[in-house]
């Protein structure tokens, strides 16, 4: 490309700056190097979550037991949803922690271009650190959600109500990557779109309440029957919830070979959202 | 050419004007519906011709600029507002994308489009040090190494464990100054950061700049203070509505641009040839105003050194009434700066009966007086028993520059409206006292 570059070997420029960028340029060097910086904006994410609030690292207990308990109240005393046999308060403790996690990254990382327009307007560093240490810094919380999670499931072991973890247990990891592929793939979807359309960004809140009626998060899968079980099946996020559940709770009527189609499907949307931040960060600082 | 560190070529930068589709998706949806049905754009403002969605005007913020700047060249960029200094800087820095062109850099690159950038309101000082060198680029090792001078450079170790939002906000600039001070680049990319800090801080941060500069790095430097720009560039570029109007060294740059800010706003000469149309009453009609260095004419550039002649020429329409033209000389602040009339004058004869004619007052001004900035002179014909007086506002208006290259670092405009220069004497009385 450089002319002067054939004629003198030392002359190696160490960034050139065009006006497209390739679609496959995805500068994924310069994300490697930036590991230390989305580590920093992981720990800012978790130091100044709670940092001035009354209760502090507490929250992230409260938050998960209290909606257990609504979800307890409503789905399963009033409307008698089926929990398959399983006691309802771990049933739905179950899948609001595993849901949880995916809904968060989705939404936390759907705002990465318009939360960060004064920053990336300033200084160059690679975008994708940002979104990528929102799914990392939802770990935490997760953390902490599943801790409280295991404390429930150990008591009610102890108390004798027969439920018995399975050894899908160690799949637990490939949960997590599917939905933090699955969250992040849609959420950098939605944020290189709202450079253009604010407005989807109150979609997605509403779009992920929407979705999460669409997995068996409140009722088992083993409920639904015939079409309305394949529209069920089609959702990549059901495989997670219920292989979770058969890890920890013991039931479940999925086959896990499901999860292959739910990791295929994740990684297909991740890769397309990888593509269009890279195509849209390269000129949304014109458009946002 | 291997010291060649920046390459800029052809490049060229567009934005489009007005807004590009209505920013809403629910609005666009509407606005495809309305089209399918041929009803009109619900979206169109009333009175605009329809641009339709496909044809924003554009304006060219940057247009084929072509650039080389050498290893160890401190270049500074000069410029009216919106001639593109800030989009080259942004595209520089990778930023904002050029429209067409290439921009080629050899080595590291540091910009500092704004002070503190990602500084998290929650966090302490010492938090936002490490998590604001990463942004800039700069690893966690290398912030501990530096720690110590970042935080003696921004003189606020009192509070580096306090959160940031109870800084105030030179607080912020210094913390955030101090950071990138301690970047060491290769290359440094500087915006405009001096508007920003008290005096002092500015001193430290231009002779940080300096000493940046003398390591032998490369600085790119935008700004409106040319004393600044004079005392830390060599060479200098000027951008004018997106092109490079010149290029070459700082001072001729610098004094070329100036000249040229001066042709807009000032009024040097003012001329009324008709008489019956001309500013004036029954008495006194105004025939000319000028200003001019003693030695020059209306038009030269004007420093806080040069002496000035100020020429008031009128019509007297009564005999025997005395005229008398006073000047009130205002800063850009307003402040009225000082008074002065012909009638203080010594040589000025109340005696003398005057006859009906054309007349000619010269006031002279001395070098060394004025202080910097835009000047507005409001002139006053007035009888010399201050009957029938007349009063042009803003008759003329000019604009001194300051050239002086202290020996002390103070960039600033010298508070004042005026600034003398007065005699001073510095006398060695001995070492009676020390002991």
């Amino acid at each position: 490309m450089t002319s002067q570059s054939l004629i003198d070997p030392n002359d190696t420029w160490t960034k050139i700056i065009r006006p497209k960028r390739g679609l496959l340029d995805l500068r994924l060097r310069e994300l490697w190097r930036a590991r230390e910086l989305i580590m920093l904006f992981v720990w800012r994410d978790f130091v100044s979550a709670y940092k001035q609030t009354v209760l502090g690292p507490f929250w992230y207990v409260i938050q998960p037991v209290l909606t257990t308990i609504v979800f307890t109240v409503i789905f399963g005393n009033i409307a008698k949803l089926p929990t398959d046999g399983l006691p309802p308060f771990l049933f739905y403790m179950a899948g609001n922690t595993i849901w949880n996690y995916f809904s968060a990254c989705l939404i936390s990382t759907s705002n990465t271009f318009t939360a960060n327009a004064g920053m990336f307007g300033k200084v160059y560093f690679p975008r994708l650190s940002i979104p990528i240490s929102v799914v990392i810094s939802n770990m935490i919380s997760f953390g902490i959600r599943f801790g409280m999670f295991i404390l429930f499931l150990v008591y009610f072991m102890l108390a004798g109500s027969g439920i018995h973890p399975t050894w899908w247990i160690l799949i637990l990891p490939v949960l997590m990557l599917i939905m933090a592929l699955l969250g992040l793939g849609i959420g950098i979807i939605v944020s290189s779109l709202t450079t253009k359309y604010r407005d989807l960004q109150q979609l997605v809140g509403f779009g992920v309440q929407l979705l999460m009626y669409g997995t068996p998060v409140i009722y088992p899968l083993s409920t639904i029957q015939g079409a309305m079980r394949w529209v069920i099946l089609a959702n990549p996020m059901t495989p997670v919830v219920e292989v979770f559940r058969l890890a920890f709770l013991g039931v479940s009527a999925i086959a896990p070979l499901f999860l292959l189609y739910s990791a295929g499907f994740a990684l297909v949307v991740f890769l397309a959202g990888v593509l269009i931040f890279n195509y849209v960060q390269n000129n949304f600082m014109d458009t946002v | 050419m291997s010291d060649t560190v920046i390459s800029i070529e052809n490049v060229s930068k567009s934005y489009r004007l007005g807004t590009i589709g209505t920013g809403t998706f629910r609005g666009d949806l509407s606005r495809w519906w309305a089209r399918q049905r041929g009803k009109p754009d619900p979206y169109q403002i009333v009175g605009l011709a329809d641009h339709g969605n496909q044809s924003g005007e554009t304006i060219w913020a940057l247009k084929d600029i072509n650039l080389n700047v050498q290893q160890g060249e401190v270049l500074g960029i000069i410029g009216r507002n919106g001639s593109g200094k800030s989009t080259l800087l942004k595209i520089l820095s990778d930023v904002a994308a050029p429209t067409s062109g290439e921009v080629k850099i050899k080595g590291r690159i540091a910009s500092l489009l704004e002070v503190g950038t990602g500084f998290h309101p929650e966090l302490t000082g010492r938090e936002n040090v490490y998590l604001n060198g990463a942004i800039l680029g700069m690893s966690r090792q290398e912030v501990s190494r530096k720690f110590d001078e970042i935080v003696d450079f921004s003189g606020i170790e009192q509070f580096i464990d306090t959160p940031v939002k109870r800084y105030s906000s030179g607080m912020h600039v210094r913390l955030g100054f101090a950071v990138a001070a301690h970047l060491e680049p290769e290359i440094l990319i500087v915006d405009e950061v001096l508007a920003v800090g008290d005096a002092e801080f500015q001193k430290r941060c231009l002779g940080k700049m300096g000493s940046v500069a003398k390591e032998g790095r490369t600085v790119l430097f935008v700004s409106h203070n040319m004393t600044a720009i004079q005392t830390l560039c060599q060479s200098g570029i000027w951008l004018d509505a997106g092109q490079l109007k010149e290029q070459g060294y700082v001072s001729e740059i610098v004094t070329t641009y100036l000249r040229s800010s001066l042709a807009e706003e000032d009024i040097n000469e003012r001329i009324w040839t008709d008489i019956v149309n001309a500013p004036g009453n029954e008495t006194v009609r105004l025939h000319r105003i000028s200003l001019q260095p003693e030695d020059g004419k209306p038009g030269d550039l004007i420093t806080m050194q040069t002496p000035l002649r100020i020429e008031v020429e009128y019509w007297n329409l009564l005999p025997a009434v005395h005229l008398h033209a006073t000047l009130h000389i205002y800063n850009d602040r307003g402040v009225l700066a000082f008074t002065t009339g012909a009638a203080f004058s010594s040589d000025y004869d109340l005696y003398t009966q005057p006859p009906v004619g054309l007349f000619r007052s010269i006031c002279h001004i001395p070098g060394k007086l004025l202080n910097s900035g835009f000047h507005r002179i409001n002139l006053m014909l007035a009888r010399s028993n201050t009957m029938g007086s007349f009063y042009l506002e803003e008759a003329i208006g000019f604009n001194v520059i300051d050239t002086i290259q202290r020996k002390i670092a103070w960039f600033n405009r010298e508070p004042g409206v005026i600034c003398p220069e007065l005699p001073w004497e510095i006398e060695y009385l001995g070492n009676r006292g020390i002991g």
